[in-house]
């Protein structure tokens, strides 16, 4: 009997394996919809999840009116140049933290504390310093990430094995030497994360950001088309975020494929 | 003729090393007083915490005694240095580089161009005969094969000693003899002078022309045995009467250590 059970485990095990990955997207996608649909008709969440041809309208209409290719570039404008700041920045700061005790200890509690506050609560005081338009955007998606790649990179590289130190050391490198060809190139795994992670916040941080007065940006127009209950066009723009979001993954995971394919891998 | 003379390669000068810990002093070396001979084969055993690690990386100069000196060719160890090479047990590979890479890291340091260093690189990666994985990265390849890598890498940038710490320590049986064969005939072609660490009574008497036996807390030397068996040494000379001699000898005294510590 219990041999019996065991064959029809396997045989189960081999269906779920016989369909091929884009199979398993495709049935992903497909019961999405299903949900998706039946939000749309459930009496409750009908008004908030109108279906598929309602929001594919409001794709016409936002470009009629000429302003969705305007909220997606100035978004992304902001959420590149925030995220390029917060990277070029952490990289130093994280390195100089796992570097020198003093800096450390200094610096460590503050990013412990700043990092769990909302950004959306301290978006009215860097508007009060940096007034409207671009600039508050971006300072607010330059901290948010700053501060999670910061604590990511820092954790990188106090994990770098000792021996690895030890080793190049006694083959004659320096300082420098460890720094360029050992702590740097064993941090990378945790700096791909780290860019992981820093887009994820920025994506996320964009709605707080662009409470700062924008005048264009997928989430102040989700703001605005809440005041107009236009509720087509807001779901359109929340997919929209959930593509760039998926993209932006994708193009990570190549990366990391090229940049860290060394790592050694728990399950193939 | 000069050259047969034996000169004194590592000085160990009344080493000591004590570290300061919570619960109080603890003397890891007590004194550690050898000489070791030029292309001479140095095995050390004794039990977990004798500090035999800690004499090899004082030796390397990853560590500094609290008191004493070592010293190679008559000067003083400070810090590391290419003329000491070291093998971990645990490889301690670069994984973002490929096995020919990680050989010529050592080589590239010293300054070599690319051409030079991988010609050099070749030629110890033929010698642990790895020649069909010089592109390979090493979480590709087996732990036996990892340290081949470690070993050939140590060997290209020709140090003049050889220090390892229980090198062989994480393999299987069967690789361990094979590795250890393997790095006999190395030393008999490119005579160094080696240092190599090992809990295993068996793979001490097979490479070593000298075993020194360590006693533990505080850790000390107890005992130098002279091995005078032939080289080449084959794994066959295990089941031979000198070797189960020399054998017996040395387990029992580290027996007796282990003793010792329980008590």
């Amino acid at each position: 009997m219990g041999s019996q059970e065991k064959k029809q485990g396997k045989k189960e095990l081999d269906i779920i394996g016989r369909i091929p990955n884009w199979g398993w997207l495709l049935i992903s996608f497909l019961t999405a919809m299903v949900l998706w649909f039946w939000l749309s008709i459930n009496e409750t969440t009908a008004r908030s999840f109108p279906f598929v041809p309602e929001v594919f309208a409001s794709l016409q209409t936002m470009i009629q009116r000429g302003v969705l290719w305007q909220d997606f570039s100035s978004s992304m404008i902001s959420v590149i140049l925030g995220f390029a700041l917060g990277f070029v920045t952490s990289v130093p700061v994280a390195f100089l933290m796992a570097w020198y005790r003093p800096v450390r200890y200094v610096v460590e509690p503050w990013i412990q504390f700043i990092r769990n506050i909302p950004p959306l609560a301290y978006v009215p005081l860097v508007v009060i310093s940096a007034g409207v338009g671009r600039k508050p955007q971006v300072i607010v998606i330059w901290m948010a990430t700053f501060l999670i790649m910061t604590v990511t990179i820092y954790q990188g590289v106090r994990n770098v094995d000792n021996t690895l130190i030890k080793a190049a050391r006694v083959l004659g490198a320096k300082d420098k030497d460890i720094f360029i060809k050992v702590i740097f190139p064993a941090t990378t795994p945790f700096i791909v994360t780290a860019v992981r992670l820093g887009v994820s916040v920025a994506l996320t941080t964009l709605i707080a950001a662009e409470s700062t007065g924008a005048i264009a940006g997928l989430g102040m127009r989700i703001r605005s088309l809440n005041n107009s209950f236009e509720v087509a066009p807001m779901l359109l723009y929340i997919i929209i975020i959930g593509i760039i979001g998926i993209t932006s993954e994708k193009i990570i995971k190549y990366l990391e494929r090229k940049f860290t394919g060394w790592q050694e891998t728990r399950n193939e | 003729m000069a050259g047969d003379e034996k000169r004194v390669k590592v000085k160990i000068d009344h080493v000591e090393k004590i570290y300061e810990g919570r619960q109080g002093k603890m003397i890891a070396l007590n004194g550690v007083d050898l000489d070791i001979m030029e292309n001479e084969f140095i095995c050390v055993v004794g039990p977990s915490g004798c500090g035999k690690s800690t004499l090899l990386n004082i030796i390397a100069g990853l560590l500094e005694p609290t008191s004493g000196s070592v010293y190679v060719d008559g000067k003083k160890v400070e810090g590391t240095g290419t003329e000491r090479g070291v093998v971990f047990q645990q490889y301690a590979l670069f994984p973002w580089l490929t096995v020919l890479k990680n050989v010529m890291f050592g080589l590239k340091l010293k300054g070599m161009n690319d051409a030079e260093a991988k010609e050099l690189a070749m030629k110890y990666i033929k010698m642990v005969e790895l020649e069909d994985f010089v592109d390979a990265y090493p979480k590709e390849l087996s732990g036996g094969m990892k340290q081949r890598v470690a070993i050939a890498r140590a060997y290209a940038v020709q140090p003049e000693v050889l220090l390892m710490d229980e090198p062989f320590g994480a393999l299987d049986a069967q690789t361990r003899t094979q590795l250890q064969s393997e790095l006999i005939k190395t030393w008999q072609e490119e005579k160094k002078t080696c240092f190599f660490i090992t809990h295993d009574v068996e793979e001490a008497i097979i490479l070593a022309t000298k075993v020194i036996i360590m006693s533990a807390r505080p850790g000390r030397i107890k005992k130098i045995v002279d091995i005078n068996l032939p080289y080449p040494r084959t794994q066959e000379m295990k089941m031979e009467l000198p070797f189960l001699d020399y054998k017996s000898y040395i387990w029992g005294e580290v027996y007796k250590e282990y003793l010792e510590i329980r008590k």
